[in-house]
């Protein structure tokens, strides 16, 4: 649990120490911030400056990769380009300098929708049937519940992309390849697990006299499961989707595998953005910072409960 | 209000038997107290009688309905809980308000305001009820417990050690608010308690219980003057009462082989008594010292007045002032 206190050794750590291990956690973080800079810095350069050598730190704002990620372009004969009225927007300009027109959207916004829809669909539904589970694992008797709860636990032992050709087949059978449904009800398999044990030691922490509180108020035990559980778990739920969602969201092997069109995810699709000549990097970073603000906005919204221990204090032990 | 009738109920978890055959009937309006030692069975009964534990065998009627199979929420009953009394995420209002607003309930929301208001004022919490329930102090805290039961009229208040997580002074306040509420509602109550004090000056009857028996019930006077057996006298008075060999003094009636004394049982005198004793020790307590003795090597504990001046080492004699006798399995013998 998130709690306002920590460890805190008696002796109070010196000047010298708290600079020594102040510099250390921002070295850390510099490191780690490299790539994402790097990736963002690319994503406004033009095709030249991203692979020039020795690489640019200095260079010219572009919006070329942007527009390269969100349109398709085809080549044509300047006499042609000459032919056609003034230039529409500003990605027509653009293309149009290079020899080029705008031929259509890209595949981007399809494929990013897909990954929302995906992501949080199965986020949603691993932590629900996960907050239910934990509860009746945590409150109920259930025969062979140590046996269950290592089982659970098992699915995740093994690296889910051992059993990707079984899946594979099994979902050509069914008919769930290359769907939104079959993305959603995989990824919820395999978060459903985690969302058990992490919510399962949350609710373990709630004492149990709140709901029986409740029940001898005049509640049924799913209203004091709503009314009393869920607003003492948003701590764990918040945390335990923050986590499910990123897996969900970053899941590369089998979105490769399973999907293709309809379903496709954003993690295939973007490393496979083709330019004049080869990898359209510019274009790659674009999708890949645009590919990145969803996580971070939901985890700032989330953050209040992530770090709010909320019923620190109320319980006397 | 009403009455609340326990027919024979018996409770094991497991191996280990919470309750045996338990019956007792609290009467409409009775302030009765369950007395005895952590383990004894005293939460186990207030359980089943919410409903939070199914008895394996035996039944509770309410009010003359039998509840035995009932869910807790029909069964009319308020729990005040020792400890997690208060839903953090909710004001001391809403805390208070939360039994009222349950769905079955449909109390309509200006009643509730009313009646929490009127409990608040009882409990001199009404400043707090803007308060969330993590801003208040403990004896805040259990005030505010208290009063999500009381806002109900429910048949029965069940009360597990509600004051024992409070320090002396306010538990001594409570203690007495408490009883004053009781009278003023009429209430009835089954109050669970490890503490003497409380049982002594609140309840109409005590229970005792002792390995998930009911050992004995009566008022706190019958309780504490005529116990049953060795069990029950132990756990009623301060010191608690001296249980010694009925061979060291004589004059014991037939079959007695323990003598069972209180404070008041025993004449300390500088001399010319039945049995000398040795003083080990005195703790002074202001208005009167314990003295610890040395009987024939068995430790006595009484009381005495300051002004008598004994000190370790003094030798002292004891006389016995009807005391209580016990046969060799506990149980009283009539003197």
């Amino acid at each position: 649990m998130t709690s306002a206190t920590t460890a805190h050794s008696v002796v109070e750590p010196s000047i010298t120490t708290r600079r020594f291990a102040g510099s250390l956690v921002v070295l850390y973080a510099v490191i780690t911030m490299i790539p994402l800079v790097w990736i963002m810095l690319t994503a406004f350069k033009s095709p030249d400056d991203a692979i020039s050598y020795p690489p640019k730190v200095m260079f010219k704002p572009s919006l070329e990769g942007f527009c390269n990620l969100f349109t398709t372009r085809s080549r044509q004969t300047p006499e042609f380009i000459r032919s056609l009225g003034p230039p529409q927007g500003l990605c027509d300009s653009i293309a149009r300098s290079r020899n080029m027109v705008v031929a259509g959207p890209s595949n981007y916004v399809p494929r990013f929708i897909n990954s929302l829809i995906i992501a949080f669909g199965s986020t949603v539904l691993a932590v629900a049937l996960g907050t239910l589970s934990a509860y009746g694992f945590s409150r109920f008797r259930v025969p062979l519940k140590d046996d269950l709860l290592f089982f659970i636990l098992s699915t995740r032992m093994m690296p889910p992309i051992a059993v990707a050709i079984p899946i594979y087949l099994m979902y050509r059978t069914i008919g769930l390849s290359d769907t939104r449904l079959g993305m959603i009800l995989l990824y919820t398999s395999v978060n459903v697990s985690l969302a058990v044990w992490l919510l399962k030691g949350f609710i373990d922490e709630i004492p149990r006299e709140y709901e029986e509180a409740a029940m001898i108020d005049g509640y049924t035990r799913f209203q004091a499961f709503v009314k009393v559980v869920l607003p003492q778990a948003t701590t764990g739920i918040a945390a335990t989707a923050i986590f499910c969602l990123i897996f969900a969201w970053n899941e590369y092997a089998f979105a490769v595998l399973l999907t293709s069109g309809n379903a496709q995810t954003a993690p295939p699709f973007i490393p496979i953005i083709i330019g004049e000549g080869g990898q359209d990097w510019p274009a790659v970073a674009a999708g890949t910072t645009l590919f990145l603000v969803p996580i971070v906005v939901f985890t700032v919204l989330l953050r209040k409960h992530l770090l709010r221990g909320i019923t620190f204090g109320a319980v006397r032990k | 209000m009403a009455e609340v009738e326990i027919n024979a109920v018996s409770k094991a978890f497991g191996k280990t038997q919470a309750l045996s055959d338990l019956s007792l009937t609290i009467g409409d309006g009775e302030f009765v107290a369950l007395l005895g030692p952590t383990g004894a069975g005293k939460t186990t009964a207030l359980r089943l009688i919410a409903g939070l534990e199914q008895p394996d065998s035996g039944s509770i009627r309410i009010d003359g309905r039998d509840v035995t199979g009932d869910a807790p929420a029909d069964r009319d009953v308020a729990f005040v809980f020792q400890q997690y009394s208060l839903y953090p995420h909710l004001t001391v209002f809403e805390n208070m308000a939360f039994a009222l607003r349950a769905p079955t309930r449909r109390v309509p929301e200006a009643d509730i305001r009313v009646k929490v208001q009127e409990v608040a004022r009882l409990l001199h919490i009404e400043t707090k009820l803007d308060n969330k329930a993590t801003q208040l102090s403990g004896g805040q805290m259990q005030r505010v417990a208290i009063g999500r039961a009381l806002v109900r009229s429910p048949s029965i208040y069940l009360m597990d050690e509600p004051l024992s997580s409070l320090d002396a002074k306010l538990r001594g306040e409570l203690r007495l608010e408490l009883k004053r509420i009781q009278v003023d509602l009429g209430a009835t109550i089954l109050y669970v308690t490890h503490d003497q004090t409380e049982a002594m000056t609140m309840a109409s009857r005590i229970g005792v219980l002792e390995g998930g028996r009911l050992m004995q019930i009566g008022s706190p006077r019958e309780i504490y003057e005529n116990p049953i057996n060795a069990h029950v006298a132990a756990r009623l008075g301060q010191p608690t009462i001296n249980l010694l060999p009925a061979a060291l003094f004589g004059g014991a009636p037939a079959g007695a082989e323990t003598i069972g004394a209180r404070t008041e049982h025993l004449t300390i005198a500088r001399g010319g008594g039945d049995v000398s004793a040795t003083v080990k020790r005195v703790e002074h307590l202001g208005d009167q010292s314990h003295l610890h003795l040395d009987v024939a090597g068995r430790p006595v504990v009484t009381l005495a007045d300051p002004e008598t001046g004994f000190g370790a080492g003094d030798v002292v004699s004891l006389r016995l002032n009807k005391p209580l006798f016990f046969d060799a399995r506990g149980w009283r013998v009539a003197a």
